[in-house]
């Protein structure tokens, strides 16, 4: 349907700068809010791992000392939670995907995350390759709260941010696509912001 | 995780206001007619969007607060006064026309099939999801057993108070110590939870919804307690 005029709506725009950064729909928070289906798991980092497995030649562990010690990097980006807010000029500090899937032999072309707490959200391989997506420890040069998705959590900024999985444990490389979550209540598989793919059929 | 199958595209579609509720000094509830809403389950939200002459257009998110059952879709908004959107809607007249979308969402809702104990554990406007699952408890003559727990900082907070009062409510203020209160005073913490909450044995099914720093406390409040993770659904609610 084509949109009706709401009588006597002016809105609030963003500023002229920051107008071309927020995508259809959004409006930018100076907060952080927090969204999650359930209660936050405490996960002691003495007991965390990340994994690489699934469609692998040989599945890949780190503990959080071994994944302390990887190259890490520092990624500042605007991120779009589909419930409508967007935070712009966030920073993090993290272990790139490349890093991490470098040698990683698969034929595989779909990465469903998991997470403690049950979580899971899939993407394609190609969404989270060649400096699109990281393993997120810090935020604001703090180690990453539990709330926000500690110890660590997927950035995939460039999709919405449901797709930067909370308490991520890892990735698992598929051939089929296997839907996560919220992908199979109604979200959208993929989740462009900017072309607002916010629900199946978007 | 169970698994459901919305897959229809969600459009806009225009609904009509019927009228406003003043439900406190901040909050009133919008009830609409919507004639193509296809209907919802209690706990989903709804996207609402507003259009500007020069087509700006803004959209947020807003729980549903009425059952499935009910002749009119309602949503209940806190007026924020340097908001955006709420002053825009809670100004609303009967006769206005607003774009909307949804049912959006599916893990945050109440069905019978879900079973129970039901407990419902509301922090401030939080409390919106969890009237819709209690109208729909009630709409379908449901046994099983439910439960509500209410936080609001002052009397005057308290959202559905009539309403509410004919459930099992527990509320309790944060803010005020009235005279005359036959409430409780203080937050929901472990304690509190430990005395008005099932026992962990009995496995109820929780539904958590309020600030962030709310929910956070009530949801690790009541893993610590033993209920399991599994058991307690959660929804933040922002203010917009």
């Amino acid at each position: 349907m084509m949109a009706g005029v709401s009588p006597g709506f002016r809105g609030r725009r963003s500023g002229a700068a920051d107008a071309a950064r927020v995508p259809p729909g959004q409006y930018v928070t100076p907060d952080f809010p927090v969204l999650s289906a359930g209660p936050t798991p405490h996960q002691p980092t003495e007991t965390w791992s990340f994994e690489i497995r699934g469609a692998v030649g040989k599945p890949m562990s780190w503990t959080w000392e071994q994944f302390m010690a990887l190259p890490s990097e520092r990624v500042t980006a605007d991120i779009h939670c589909v419930s409508k807010w967007s935070k712009l000029d966030t920073s993090w500090t993290g272990v790139s995907l490349d890093t991490l899937l470098d040698g990683v032999d698969t034929s595989a072309g779909n990465v469903l995350a998991f997470c403690d707490g049950g979580y899971t959200t899939n993407l394609p391989l190609d969404d989270v390759r060649n400096g699109k997506a990281w393993v997120a420890y810090e935020y604001g040069d703090e180690p990453l709260a539990p709330e926000h998705g500690g110890p660590a959590r997927l950035l995939v900024p460039h999709l919405y941010f449901w797709k930067s999985a909370k308490w991520v444990r890892g990735i698992e490389l598929r051939q089929d696509d296997e839907p996560g979550f919220w992908e199979n209540y109604g979200y959208h598989n993929y989740g462009d912001p900017w072309k607002e793919q916010r629900y199946a059929g978007d | 995780m169970e698994r459901t199958a919305i897959r229809r595209r969600l459009t806009w579609q225009l609904a009509r206001v019927v009228e406003g509720v003043t439900e406190t000094a901040r909050t009133t509830s919008i009830v609409l007619a919507a004639a193509d809403w296809q209907g919802h389950l209690a706990g989903q939200h709804v996207d609402v969007r507003l259009t500007a002459e020069d087509g700006y257009q803004a959209q947020r998110s807003y729980s549903i607060a009425s059952a499935p059952e009910d002749e009119h879709l309602a949503i209940t908004v806190q007026r924020l006064d340097d908001g955006e959107v709420s002053p825009y809607l809670t100004a609303l007249r009967p006769g206005d026309e607003l774009e909307l979308r949804g049912p959006i969402g599916g893990y945050f809702v109440w069905e019978e099939r879900l079973g129970g104990p039901l407990l419902l554990v509301a922090g401030g406007a939080g409390v919106v999801p969890l009237r819709a699952m209690l109208r729909h408890h009630r709409a379908i003559a449901s046994d099983v057993p439910v439960r509500l727990l209410y936080s609001a900082r002052t009397r005057s907070d308290l959202i559905y108070r009539a309403e509410l009062s004919e459930y099992e409510t527990t509320i309790t203020l944060t803010d005020e110590e009235p005279e005359e209160w036959n409430g409780r005073t203080g937050r929901i913490d472990s304690d509190f939870l430990a005395e008005t909450a099932w026992a962990p044995a009995e496995r109820p099914l929780v539904y958590v919804c309020g600030p962030t720093g709310f929910v956070e406390a009530v949801a690790d409040a009541l893993v610590a307690l033993g209920h399991g993770a599994d058991r307690v659904r959660t929804e933040r609610f922002g203010p917009t």
